[in-house]
């Protein structure tokens, strides 16, 4: 993989595919990259696991922090390494030791480590570096194009609603008097005449 | 397996741009609307504290104003845009991001009229100090540069005079001093010139001239490279250090290689208020469409039109780049194979008088203040756009008062130069 340049559809298949990601390096702070990433991936679904030795005990929106990707006890489909380039190595060598190996090993925006890359490709990992998976997923939805940010994507089709069409409304406000417009009295006037 | 380009034409007519998800709209709708309701609190939080993209109000964005920006963006060739209420507007909204009350800014003396007021007198009120080079000596901008310049500012075509620029070699000595290299491309268009290719880190517009290309809306953009590390030296810290408007978020660490556009956005556009008008922006945005057309037009006519006045007995010189043998020619023909642009200047052998008399005699030509009109226009800089400068300097500005200015519009060629050849009888 050349990873001074991922085609679309690499990171869409990544995007796509995986439903788990263990995130490593997530702060509670909510003025951190970590916490807006964390945030934003686990309100479109993921299976969000932060990963900090630091904070175990307490839990991040609703997720309990693990203190390594050993300790998360289960398979997971993505590691995140939300640490900079020098700390990488160290947590590529702990998700090679995980049984099943994760998918995908992606390096935050920032963080790239070409030799631990190599070593998690070799082991048959996709890996993505210099790259924040938030970023990606609003590029690729256009959602960030709100932002006047270039997608780099065209499209001549209508874009997917958020939700899957429109939906019944429990809570629209009802307007009084509802026999009372003009079609309804002409009727009622007709019914009277005849 | 590499993901196709589309060409420019392809990027002019469909970025930035869909069918709205909820009413199947294939133009795209005006969303004429001040405000955006929340889902809940916590989206409302989310979307104030930089957490989640959409939109809060049409001072910070605007969907309509979003699908111009993409795609100026994609023209340009950078990572993200902001619009903004006039080309001026971009300006103010850039420097503030970079420049410090005490900063300076070296910017090319061959500018826009109106640019050099602002810089001359408003800017200097900000405490933002700006140094004059000289747009045809490269030495003279690393002259200018000091411990405290945080920028340089050239036009890639300049205005009046249709000069162009040398855009590499200015881009060299920006980043040799670390700053960044900042491109008005307001008279080259994307389709003309593009900086960023060329070395430019942040391109602005007057979207009112070609882009829009209609005389019928003002709007300003800004264009972000994503090229620059704004982390270097501690010099921009409204782009590296913890923002307290956001409660300590760093803008280039929070959003990598479109953290320029986004401050532009949420500590310029926010706190200084210049938005653009949503109906602006569709305007805008149905201009651009026909942008490659319209341009090619433009720089046929124009190539035209200063042929006809070069061989005219009463004109005394023509300054068009496009023209074999003008100074500019060689920079035209690499920096601008398309079209040298359709804004350049002439002089009379009568003078002053010749040229009031000119501006008088013409039928087809608009005297007003504008350029990148489908529209031909004229006006005589020296007595109007240019008029705030000194003798000395108007000339220095490609001003002097003998110069006319000429708009080329996309009328036919042959009544536009039966226009000028009545005129100069006349």
């Amino acid at each position: 993989m050349n990873h001074d340049s991922y085609p679309d559809d690499y990171i869409r298949g990544i995007l796509n595919g995986v439903k788990s990601i263990a995130m490593v390096g997530a702060s509670p702070i909510n003025v951190r990259p970590s916490y807006f990433a964390f945030k934003y991936l686990l309100q479109r679904g993921y299976d969000m696991i932060p990963v900090n030795p630091g904070h175990v005990g307490k839990s991040l929106l609703g997720r309990p922090f693990v203190g390594s990707l050993a300790a998360i006890g289960r398979p997971i489909d993505m590691v995140e390494i939300f640490r900079s380039s020098a700390h990488i190595m160290p947590v590529v060598e702990e998700a090679l030791k995980l049984s099943p190996l994760p998918k995908v090993i992606w390096m935050q925006l920032g963080g790239r480590d070409d030799d631990a890359a190599e070593r998690a490709e070799a082991a048959g990992i996709r890996v993505v570096m210099n790259r924040c998976p938030k970023i990606e997923w609003g590029r690729l939805s256009s959602e960030i194009s709100w932002m006047g940010v270039n997608s780099r994507t065209i499209s001549s089709k209508r874009a997917p609603l958020p939700t899957q069409g429109m939906r019944l409304s429990l809570n629209r406000m009802s307007l009084g008097g509802g026999a009372t417009t003009a079609s309804d009295r002409a009727a009622k006037d007709r019914n009277e005449v005849s | 397996m590499n993901d196709r380009v589309p060409g420019f034409s392809t990027l002019a007519v469909h970025a930035g741009a869909q069918p709205d998800p909820t009413t199947g709209a294939r133009a795209t709708p005006i969303y004429q609307t001040t405000s955006f309701v929340f889902n809940d609190a916590d989206h409302a939080a989310s979307l104030f504290g930089l957490q989640a993209f959409g939109n809060i109000y049409t001072r910070i964005g605007n969907p309509t104003n979003a699908v111009l920006e993409e795609r100026v963006a994609a023209l340009e060739g950078g990572t993200a845009a902001l619009a903004v209420a006039s080309g001026h507007a971009a300006q103010v909204v850039v420097l503030q991001q970079l420049l410090a009350p005490g900063d300076e800014f070296v910017a090319a003396r061959k500018l826009y009229g109106g640019s050099i007021n602002q810089f001359n007198h408003a800017f200097k009120s900000f405490g933002w100090n700006v140094v004059w080079a000289d747009t045809d000596d490269i030495a003279s901008f690393e002259a200018g540069i000091s411990p405290r310049t945080k920028a340089i500012f050239i036009e890639s075509i300049a205005n009046p005079g249709g000069t162009i620029t040398d855009i590499e070699a200015v881009a060299a000595v920006a980043h040799k001093a670390g700053v960044p290299l900042i491109v008005d491309n307001t008279l080259a268009t994307p389709y003309l010139i593009k900086p960023i290719d060329h070395g430019a880190d942040i391109v602005v517009h007057s979207l009112t001239k070609f882009l829009g290309g209609h005389g019928n809306s003002l709007g300003g953009l800004i264009v972000d490279a994503g090229t620059f590390d704004w982390s270097k030296g501690n010099k921009y810290p409204m782009l590296s250090e913890p923002r307290p408007e956001y409660h300590g978020i760093k803008i280039q660490e929070t959003f990598g290689n479109f953290a320029f556009a986004i401050a532009c956005r949420v500590l310029g556009l926010r706190d200084l208020g210049p938005a653009l008008s949503p109906f602006n922006a569709f305007l805008i945005l149905t201009g651009i469409e026909t942008l490659p057309l319209r341009m090619q037009k433009h720089c046929e006519n124009a190539k035209a039109i200063s042929e006809f006045l070069h061989g005219h007995s009463a004109v005394a010189s023509v300054n068009y780049a496009g023209l074999p043998g003008d100074k500019y020619n060689n920079l035209a023909r690499k920096y601008a194979p398309r079209g040298a642009g359709a804004v350049f200047t002439f002089s009379l052998k009568g003078g002053y008088q010749a040229g009031v008399d000119l501006v008088s005699n013409l039928k087809l030509f608009s005297h007003l203040a504008n350029v990148g009109d489908t529209r031909s226009l004229v006006i005589h800089p020296a007595s109007t756009t240019h008029s705030q400068l000194d003798d000395a300097a108007k000339v220095k500005a490609g001003a002097g008062p003998d110069i006319v200015r000429l708009s080329i519009g996309i009328e036919d060629k042959e009544d536009l130069i039966a226009d000028l050849d009545q005129a100069l009888s006349g």
